[in-house]
């Protein structure tokens, strides 16, 4: 695999960096990759576009960031007009149809889903929101399995929590493959 | 299992938590501090972790206080630390000085965001750098330790913590935002292959035991208080005995002491690592989080055939005097890439005499360099020769 760069975006509180570290310790601990997981935010504990990057490679990885994304994911609209624009030419832009619009056009595969309203019918619990998210994108972008990921919530994730984990990252991984289907 | 102190395996943790997790398994027994973003981490860990294997963690009421109970508990006989970024690490000047003068093993750990004053408490700065050198009043030499990776944030600590140990007096790790913030694997040995080391304790006889006469290592031979050797710990100018002596011949001979302790150990304190410095043209010169993005940059500058090489300087403190000397007489330019305007470039460009061109690549802080600049700057330097060659 190439070094591949990785941006999740979205607003403070949806778990955007929380996603990513969970990606980067599938990458780095369950699979035989490196990775690097940085963020950039501001002093506020909510709200504010928020930013996450993942490196993932077969090789040392020396620079931690990620400039011209291959995969970018954007929760708000805010962070979409804040990052889409970095995407990298033929990379994939995954969106959440409930809280963005397209708004420009991006020289790279669009994919817009409804996650957040997936898990609002399904499980009605917002703070998984992240969890499908994630299920969407190797869903759609490989890089690592679903097992790998499970792998880590199981040791993140308080007992009692862990099963609607594991629905949301279901349901992530159903709605990349009905795209998919398409 | 949470109450060992050495968590052997493979994590995907922070800096800041490798940090705690490097003081832990090296003996950390004592955390006094207050939580800063973005050494916050840190010390969250060392209140999570600290009480599960005996030792202690008070988050003090500032910062002053903070070094005061970490050199106190040192003298109690712990391994103690704690940690900050810049407006905590003002604060601790003075305190530091006095860990310096009273020769205290103990370690201080700067996770630098951007300033002068609050700054940008998120974002990345290595703007503390030579406050880290000349920070509190007097003159001294001190260790500073510049790690670049979670992992070196581990190796680095346990490093800190036996320098300090050997060579008795308060070492500073100058991590930066992003090596505090930055997630990657980080491996933790068995505890049996990791190097610990103890300071040394008085042996002989108590009556006749003189706390600070030193053989050719000029390191004192110091108890812990209440293992029965007199003692007398004090900021003011002292002699053999530790008892202040207010002359020009004891400020001499303790200060002469202080400054060989580290000047005539320097190779044993000195750690570097070099890339193809071997007939390189341009070196570049780099530490802590800008290592990452120089390492890039050189590697993709010699795919195209520019012959550079880089020297990553693991300590910055002292620094590398000698070997940028011997470098200066052999390459044309050193680059040097820095998330300020200008410092550790200064002790370059100090070393190097005129014999080779020092160039500075200034970040002004919020980030790191792109690998993008650290090459423009090296091409820089390249024309900077040539227009050199031209007017000879």
């Amino acid at each position: 695999m190439d070094t591949t760069g990785i941006v999740l975006s979205g607003s403070g509180g949806q778990g955007v960096i929380t996603a990513a570290i969970i990606l980067g310790e599938a990458a780095a601990i369950y699979e035989d990759l490196n990775a690097v997981q940085t963020q950039s935010y501001g002093p506020e504990a909510r709200g504010g576009a928020t930013r996450s990057d993942v490196v993932i490679s077969e090789e040392p990885i020396h620079y931690p960031k990620v400039i011209s994304p291959h995969f970018l994911v954007c929760l708000t609209q805010e962070a979409y007009n804040k990052y889409s624009h970095l995407i990298r030419p033929g990379g994939l832009l995954l969106t959440d149809s409930h809280y963005t619009k397209q708004t420009n056009k991006v020289d790279a595969h669009y994919v817009a889903l409804p996650m957040y309203e997936t898990v609002m019918e399904k499980i009605g619990k917002p703070i998984v929101f992240n969890i499908c998210m994630l299920g969407a994108f190797i869903g759609l972008a490989g890089l690592v399995k679903a097992t790998s990921i499970m792998k880590v919530l199981e040791t993140k994730i308080p007992a009692g929590f862990l099963e609607m984990n594991k629905q949301a990252l279901e349901l992530g991984l159903q709605l990349a493959k009905n795209t998919k289907g398409h | 299992m949470t109450s060992e102190a050495v968590l052997t395996g493979e994590h995907f943790i922070n800096g800041d938590e490798a940090c705690a997790e490097g003081a832990l398994a090296v003996g950390c027994r004592f955390f006094g501090g207050y939580p800063i973003t973005p050494a916050t981490e840190v010390a969250e860990t060392m209140a999570r972790r600290l009480p599960a294997v005996g030792g202690i963690f008070i988050q003090m009421e500032d910062e002053i206080a903070s070094i005061a109970a970490v050199l106190g508990a040192a003298w109690g006989g712990a391994k103690a630390m704690t940690s900050t970024s810049g407006p905590g690490f003002s604060l601790m000047m003075e305190n530091i000085g006095l860990g310096l003068v009273t020769e205290t093993p103990c370690v201080i750990v700067n996770v630098q965001r951007g300033g002068p004053s609050t700054g940008l408490p998120t974002l990345c700065s290595q703007g503390d750098m030579m406050q880290a050198r000349w920070g509190s009043h007097g003159h001294y030499e001190i260790i500073a330790i510049s790690p670049s990776s979670p992992q070196e944030m581990f190796n680095f600590t346990i490093r800190a913590f036996n320098l300090a140990e050997t060579f008795r007096m308060p070492v500073l790790v100058m991590a930066d935002e992003v090596v505090g913030h930055t997630l990657e694997r980080v491996t933790i040995p068995p505890a049996e292959e990791i190097v610990v080391v103890n300071r040394k304790k008085p042996t002989g006889s108590p009556e006749t035991y003189l706390p600070y006469k030193t053989d050719s290592s000029f390191i004192p031979v110091l108890p812990d208080a209440g293992d029965g050797y007199k003692i007398h710990v004090t900021g003011l100018t002292h002699d053999e005995r530790g008892y202040p002596g207010m002359d020009a011949k004891t400020q001499e001979t303790m200060m002469t002491r202080l400054i060989q302790k580290v000047r005539k150990n320097r190779d044993q304190i000195l750690d570097y690592e070099d890339y193809f410095l071997d007939g390189a043209e341009i070196v570049i010169v780099t530490y802590g989080s800008s290592v990452r993005p120089a390492l890039r940059a050189m590697r993709g500058l010699r795919e195209d055939g520019i012959n550079v090489g880089l020297l990553k300087l693991n300590t910055v403190w002292p620094f590398a005097e000698d070997l940028i000397r011997k470098l200066a007489k052999k390459v044309e330019a050193f680059v040097v890439p820095e998330v300020n305007f200008g410092q550790i470039s200064l002790e370059v460009e100090r070393c190097s005499s005129g014999q080779a061109l020092t160039h500075l690549i200034s970040h002004a802080g919020g980030g790191i360099h792109t690998p993008q600049q650290v090459v423009e700057g090296v091409k820089e330097t390249l024309r900077m020769l040539g227009s050199k060659r031209t007017k000879k």
